[in-house]
């Protein structure tokens, strides 16, 4: 098939699956639409994912449709993580009440993958930042679907305000960078940034204000908390995971493509705003007593650890950030889904709900066990090689104090990660009635859960498959 | 193809974890069962590699390795020689007693198992590993269950506080070993963790000398190091026994070894220039640690003290870097092990049927738990260096390693054993003998068979070793020659 | 029986712990049982030691009966042990007056079980210090005799007991601090432990194997010196570092203060004969005066404060620090000049006083512990005449303490009479104010028998006081025999002791 098609594949036959959606939501009667729903578009994607695989994977990089779409692995194995990822979702949002059934929800949900999509293989402004549009207008609607809700309403609104103004400063930017280059092309945008300037500056300023409030870096975080603490969890979850680790692939492209000649600059300033990410987020993360509002911070914390790779300006350095990545998504998406399960059942998202989980259903402690540690970092869990990865890449560059900074927030972030498993494992509910309260999963939640934590797993001890891959998209950017 | 022992003994642990985890918890005696299996056939194999170890050919013995992640130069890599045999030996051993003595666990034991085994793994895998990376991977993996075990399972007063900051304090400490394991690993420019290979490395004399104290003390941490050391009685004290006995017993081994291992035998320029600082740090350990034992008013926290205590003669005996010292805390490592599971057996014993452990409360426990006395006083004279049991064989070469180096050094630290007999033997007097408190007469139930089996296996292994050093100090001399080779001849 | 006769040794030495071993798993309740396995126990050492007394070659120089097995190769030391003249006799002794130890406590039925084990581990300690030929096995069995007589002490002691025994065991641990540190610097300076091995290397070696922070031989020599008399002046006891003795041997049980008295005192002073004389001749010979004016002390005030007492035991155990003091004398005499005629006596003397205050010791605390046991008092003024209800106590009390004072004819009298004869030409000052020493110790021991037997009885003793019975007799005969043998007839233990010390010492 011509190169075209298959440079976007994916993304077809996701649009498609949006449209069957669509069409075949009305035919369904009213108790079998979630579970209809959420199965056609966990099947759906999946299959998706799984044609993609064995279709159109790239060989060698090549740009399609004028320069819009860059085939290479970096954008095609990201694609394959969002799009599994909004398959598990998906599995998540069927039993949360107001959302599971509405045929929007899923459809919104295909919507932003599709973005996201495009935001990995974008290499044009143009199409970036109709990208980015693409994902985040569906998100915001997302996060303030639960209308009778006042914390999703806030949550969306908020969500719609700060991404709307970033938006705007980043097309800014985006114009700017037409303006000087006179092209739309990230790859023919180099040549004219290879000497800083106060100009040059401004530009790198106002992208990364855009940027930065995708991947929800410090100061462009304040939206995340409050977002996330008040969307529904699986979205929450869904936000903080595929959401972010586009924008990083975003990070990724612009910055090691677009402005390699003043790497020297924007190095020191992306280490600083990783520091403050990770130490702010850590540090916040120790207050709260939300766990939806610890996940939160504690998102953006790993945003900081990942951000580290970026600094290290290397293709070990990259690699790691990419390893990052895959390693987190799997992880906070388990985490979510375990606070979502729990959230369902006791209406609650204060950790209080967490006293005595353990007694009520050991698996899911179990799987906030493994979820939690390996955000620790903790070994055999892919957390832990994560973090070794991003931190050697660190030290080769010689970004030591980096490195240290963060080996110092990984031992706050052991703090606070301890304490809810404490209250997993040792609390006991009021009145010590475990057994009356068990909290009981649905087959394929569980289902999900388990292959999420055996993916960590994995990761952590049989990482030579997902490094590989890693290394391969990070290949492409060199 | 060579049978895999060592990786079957690394892994037994954790598949039986695994295991465990699909029987229904109420099937308590099922859970149980499949522990003392798993932990008998580990000590099986861990027997069998410890005799079969071929002491005059020395070496790495039982060798394994596979790739893990070549490109960055991350192997599996595993190999035991005449330092690790024992140790290995000494987990296995641990490890079942512990299943005994915990047999009596009531709420969750099947979760509580299930950890412990994965501390077990994680021990054993730092035991035999000849990769950097993978001795790090399963150290961690040997600190998290800690801190569940000690937050559920331990004493109700103090077990969150302790089990955090035991976590805390360990993970620090590895992490600081951690960034200096990875600038060896930069600096070799050979771009590989196999300690074997970076053993050759010749890093330059400058780097040794910067980064060996990381390296060394981020392990010692885990040893119980002073000033490091102040995770380790409140840990002691707040785990449950059978976590206890692991704790003093293994992991504290762990520290030591992972600080000869890495700190020692990969950096021996280092080494070399800073032993007297940690000769002089040991020896506050050995001393100060006697001191305050003497001072405590739980018994508890009189065994944990002193185990920081005797934890200073095993990093005593490596600081003189000389043969005896290196051979009296090698052998102290297994002897203080064992002797330190004994005891908090013991002492757990005396405190699930006295419900507590304030010395000035107890007394008179010899009448109706005379097997726990009778160890607890074999134990007391291995911890006082009685000669005749395995304490004797450990200390006396570290003591005259030491004279090697600074008499007035082994004069203050044998100080140290006459405190520790005095407080020894006063709290052997007050809790054992003497009349039974009115409240507790009649309370003291004796102690089920298994209890005994364990406790009786633990004395006799220090007899043995202390009436026929030969069962141990052939190992270990051979070991030490390897360490003593890099170092640069004795 | 092949076997046997190549490791006699090794059977005398191991023979009691593998009987505790077997006494460990008899009921505790069979009491009966368990004495007896204990006494039979005990009595196969003493069988053998005869046999090997019958066997020795006292002319024959050097060690016999050697036996050498490998033990701690990596340091340099084996498990070596032999006997020479010297230790044979302590031998003898130690297995002795085990068995009448044993006898003698039958009437003990609190943990029969373990006081027996005690005891026996307690043998093993003590003829392992005697046997070895191996500096750290000699420390080893050092050690090993401590713990037995803590608990001993501790738990079958009376009412100052906890006091008494923690006394005793640091005090002891304290001296065998300075000792294991000596032994340590000997061992790595030379390279071995093995006794007959340094004792070749010791005068010639100028330099040595691994010199500790570069000092000089004579500074390691001295220092060594120093560590080793501490260790054995504690034990001995010298004056001052008698304190502890009162205590311990008056709060033991009455067996406990028999072997107290009667072997372990003499741990120090076979310790004194075997490693200081030998390694340290000039040293001994600089000090003598100081060491000979500490026995002297010794002597005078252990008579002083003997007479001193009221409490029976305490007397009997002040008179240990003075008969010691003699033993003392006779070692200050022989460092002062090795080799000469006048030393040799004194040296023989002062063995034989080992030999003879073990018996009398051991005896006369014995004998206090009968009375103990029927009137449940020490106190003096309690006790008096107490002859015409207990005559044939009283004939053995009084046989034995005319031994204690060294009535010609008794074997005290040879054995002070030999210390004295020895070193008053030596020594003639110090000599002199022993034998003023000598005149108190008839006070005390006639002040003893007085208070007890003679003067007005106690009237509530009458119908309360049993006679002593057969069993007790039994413990005494022997030793009431061998104080009459020797002070008539020495020759058959003066022959063997002389020709060690000739062959030792000169």
């Amino acid at each position: 098939m011509s190169g075209n098609i298959m440079a976007v594949l994916p993304e077809i036959l996701l649009l498609i699956l949006g449209i069957l959606i669509l069409v075949l939501d009305p035919f369904w009667k009213e108790d079998n639409r979630r579970i209809n729903l959420g199965w056609l578009t966990t099947g759906g994607l999946v299959l998706i994912a799984l044609i993609s695989i064995l279709v159109s994977r790239p060989v060698t990089p090549q740009t399609y449709f004028g320069g819009m779409v860059r085939y290479d692995w970096l954008g095609f194995s990201f694609k394959i993580f969002f799009i599994l990822a909004a398959a598990v979702t998906a599995l998540f949002m069927m039993d949360i009440e107001h959302l599971g059934q509405r045929a929007e929800a899923y459809i919104l949900l295909i919507a932003a993958t599709i973005g996201m999509s495009l935001m990995a293989s974008a290499s044009d402004l143009v199409m970036l930042y109709l990208a980015i549009e693409t994902t985040s207008v569906p998100l915001y609607v997302l996060a303030g679907f639960l209308k009778d809700d006042d914390r999703s309403n806030e949550a969306g609104f908020k969500y719609l305000l700060f991404g709307a103004l970033t938006s705007t400063v980043l097309l800014y930017g985006f114009s700017l960078l037409y303006g000087i280059s006179g092209q739309t092309n990230l790859y023919g945008i180099a040549a004219n940034f290879t000497s800083f300037s106060p100009l040059v500056l401004g530009v790198l300023f106002l992208v990364l204000v855009g940027l930065a409030f995708k991947v929800s870096l410090v100061p462009f975080h304040f939206w995340a908390p409050d977002v996330y603490e008040g969307s529904p969890t699986p979205v929450a979850g869904f936000l903080s995971t595929a959401s972010k680790a586009a924008g990083f692939v975003v990070v990724l492209r612009f910055f090691i493509v677009v402005f390699p000649g003043i790497a020297a600059n924007w190095e020191l300033i992306l280490a600083i705003l990783a520091t403050l990410t990770m130490t702010l987020g850590n540090f916040l993360a120790l207050a709260q007593k939300n766990i939806k509002r610890m996940l939160a911070y504690s998102s953006i914390a790993h945003a900081g650890y990942a951000m580290i790779g970026v600094v290290a300006y290397s293709k070990l350095g990259v690699t790691s950030t990419a390893f990052y990545l895959i390693a987190y998504i799997l992880t906070n998406l388990a985490a979510f889904g375990a606070v979502a399960a729990v959230g369902n059942a006791t209406k609650s998202d204060d950790m209080k709900a967490y006293y005595g989980l353990q007694r009520r259903s050991p698996g899911l402690a179990l799987i906030m066990l493994v979820a939690f540690l390996s955000l620790a970092g903790m070994p055999p869990f892919g957390g832990f090689v994560a973090k070794v990865f991003v931190f050697s890449a660190a030290i080769e560059k010689g970004w030591v104090w980096l490195a240290v900074v963060g080996i110092i927030n990984s031992i706050v972030g052991v703090y606070y990660y301890l304490i809810v498993l404490k209250y997993v494992y040792l609390y006991r509910m009021e009145g010590e009635e475990e057994e009356m309260h068990p909290i009981n999963l649905s087959r394929p939640y569980s289902m999900a859960l388990t292959i999420l934590s055996i993916g960590i797993i994995l990761i952590g001890a049989f990482f030579g498959p997902w490094f590989a891959i890693a290394n391969n998209a990070a290949l492409n950017l060199f | 193809m060579q049978f895999p022992i060592l990786s079957v003994i690394v892994f037994t642990p954790l598949i039986a974890a695994l295991l465990l985890l699909f029987i229904k918890p109420e099937r308590k005696t099922e859970i149980r069962v499949t522990a003392l299996a798993a932990a008998v056939f580990a000590l099986i194999l861990s027997i069998w590699v410890y005799f079969s170890y071929d002491k005059v050919a020395g070496g790495y013995q039982f060798k394994e390795m596979y790739n893990w992640m070549p490109t960055l130069g991350i192997g599996y890599h595993v190999g035991v020689d005449g330092l690790s045999a024992p140790l290995v030996l000494l987990t296995g051993i641990v490890m079942v007693t512990g299943v005994l003595i915990s047999w009596g666990i009531d709420d969750r034991p099947r979760e509580f198992f299930s950890f412990l085994f994965i501390l077990a793994s994680g021990v054993f895998g730092v035991f035999v590993a000849l990769d950097l990376f993978q001795l790090f991977f399963f150290y961690e993996i040997a600190v998290f269950p800690m801190f569940l075990l000690i937050a559920i399972w331990g004493w109700i007063k103090t077990r969150e506080y302790a089990a955090m900051k035991l976590t805390l304090y360990l993970f620090i400490g590895s992490v600081v070993a951690l960034v200096g394991a990875l600038a060896m690993y930069w600096q070799s420019g050979i771009h590989t963790f196999d300690m074997l290979v970076l053993q050759q490395a010749n890093f330059p004399v400058e780097f040794q000398r910067l980064w060996f104290p990381f390296v060394f003390l981020g392990f010692a941490v885990l040893g119980g190091i002073f000033p490091f050391h102040n995770w380790s009685p409140d840990g002691h004290v707040a785990a449950p026994t059978a976590v206890s006995m692991f704790h003093a017993g293994v992991l504290m081994k762990l520290g030591a070894f992972a600080a000869l291992r890495v700190g020692i035998m990969l950096l021996p320029e280092g080494a070399k220039y800073w032993a007297p600082w940690i000769m002089g740090l040991a020896l506050v350990n050995v001393v100060y640690g006697a001191f305050i034992a003497m001072v405590q008013t739980d018994l508890k926290y009189v065994i944990g003290f002193s185990s920081v205590s005797h934890m200073g003669l095993v990093m005593l005996g490596f600081s003189t870097l000389k043969p005896e010292g290196m051979l009296g805390a090698g052998v102290q490592m297994f002897s203080h092990g064992v002797m330190t599971a004994l005891f908090f057996a013991a002492v757990g014993m005396v405190y699930d049927r006295a419900h507590t452990r304030e010395i000035s409360k107890l007394g008179g426990m010899s009448k109706p738990l005379p097997w726990v006395a009778l160890a607890f006083i074999v134990g007391g004279l291995v911890s006082m260096g009685m000669p005749g049991l395995s304490g004797f064989v450990a200390e006396f070469p570290i003591f005259m390693g030491v004279w090697k180096v600074n008499p007035w050094v082994a004069i203050i630290a044998s100080i140290s054993i006459v405190i520790t007999a005095s407080y020894i033997m006063l709290v052997i007097r007050r809790t054992f003998f003497g009349e039974v408190p009115v409240e507790l007469e009649g309370h003291i139930s004796s102690v089920s068979p298994l209890d005994k089996v364990a406790l009786i296996l633990l004395s006799l292994i220090m007899i043995s070793l202390g009436l026929f050093p030969s069962l141990m100090v052939p190992w270990v001399q051979s070991g030490v020659q390897n360490v003593l080779h890099l170092l640069g001849g004795a | 029986m092949e076997f046997l006769s190549n490791h006699l040794l090794t059977t005398i030495l191991l023979f009691p712990v593998l009987s505790a071993v077997i006494i460990l798993f008899l009921p505790k309740d069979e009491m009966k049982v368990i004495r007896w396995a204990a006494l039979i126990a005990s009595l196969i050492p003493l069988g053998v030691s005869i046999f090997l007394w019958l066997r020795f070659d006292s002319s024959a120089a050097g060690y016999q009966f050697v036996e050498s097995y490998p033990w701690y190769e990596a340091i340099h030391s084996s498990f070596a042990v032999g006997v020479d003249g010297l230790s044979l006799t302590m031998v003898l002794l130690t297995t002795i007056l085990t068995p009448l130890a044993i006898l003698a406590s039958f009437g003990i039925t609190d943990r029969v079980k373990g006081f027996m084990m005690l005891f026996l581990l307690l043998e093993t300690g003590m003829l392992g210090v005697f046997l070895s030929l191996d500096l750290l096995i000699f420390f080893v069995f050092w050690e090993i005799g401590l713990v037995p007589m803590y608990f001993l002490i501790n738990q079958w002691g009376s009412a100052n007991r906890n006091y008494a025994s923690l006394k005793f065991m640091i005090y002891t641990m304290a001296g065998s601090l300075g000792l294991l540190l000596a032994i340590q610097m000997i061992g790595v300076s030379f390279g071995t432990y093995n006794l007959p091995e340094l004792f070749k290397l010791w005068p010639v070696a100028t330099t040595l194997k691994n010199i500790p922070l570069g000092i000089s031989i004579e500074t390691v020599k001295t220092i060594a010196f120093w560590a080793f008399v501490i260790a054995f002046a504690i034990k001995v006891p010298v004056w001052p570092f008698h304190t502890w003795l009162p205590d311990a041997h008056t709060e033991a049980p009455t067996a406990g203060s028999m072997i107290l008295a009667g072997v372990l005192l003499k741990l120090g002073a076979y310790g004194f004969l075997r490693l200081v004389l030998p390694f340290y001749p000039e040293q001994a010979k600089h000090f003598a005066g100081a060491l000979a004016f500490l026995a002297v002390m010794a002597i005078i005030f252990g008579a002083f404060a003997s007479y001193g007492q009221k409490d029976f035991k305490r007397l009997v155990a002040y008179s240990s620090v003075n008969h010691m003091g003699f033993v003392l004398l006779g070692i200050a005499a022989a460092a002062k000049a090795m080799g000469t005629m006048d030393a040799t006596i004194a040296l023989n003397g002062a063995i034989l006083q080992m030999f003879n205050h073990g018996l009398s010791a051991a005896g006369m605390f014995f004998l206090v512990g009968v009375i103990y046991e029927r009137t449940h008092t020490r106190n003096l003024d309690e006790l008096g005449g107490l002859f015409p209800l207990v005559p044939v106590y009283g004939g053995i009390l009084i046989f034995t303490s005319m031994a204690s004072l060294g009535l010609p004819g008794l074997n005290g009298f040879i054995s002070e009479f030999l210390v004295v004869r020895g070193a008053f030409p030596l020594l003639p000052v110090y000599t002199s104010l022993a034998m003023i020493g000598l005149l108190f110790t008839g006070a005390y021991i006639l002040k003893g028998i007085k208070k007890v037997l003679h003067g007005p009885l106690n009237e509530k003793w009458i119908g309360h006081l049993t006679e002593i019975n057969t069993r007790e007799i039994l413990v005494m005969a022997p030793l009431m025999t061998l104080i009459l043998i020797i002070g008539v007839w020495p020759a058959w233990i003066l022959d063997v002791i002389n020709k060690a010390v000739i062959m030792l010492f000169s």
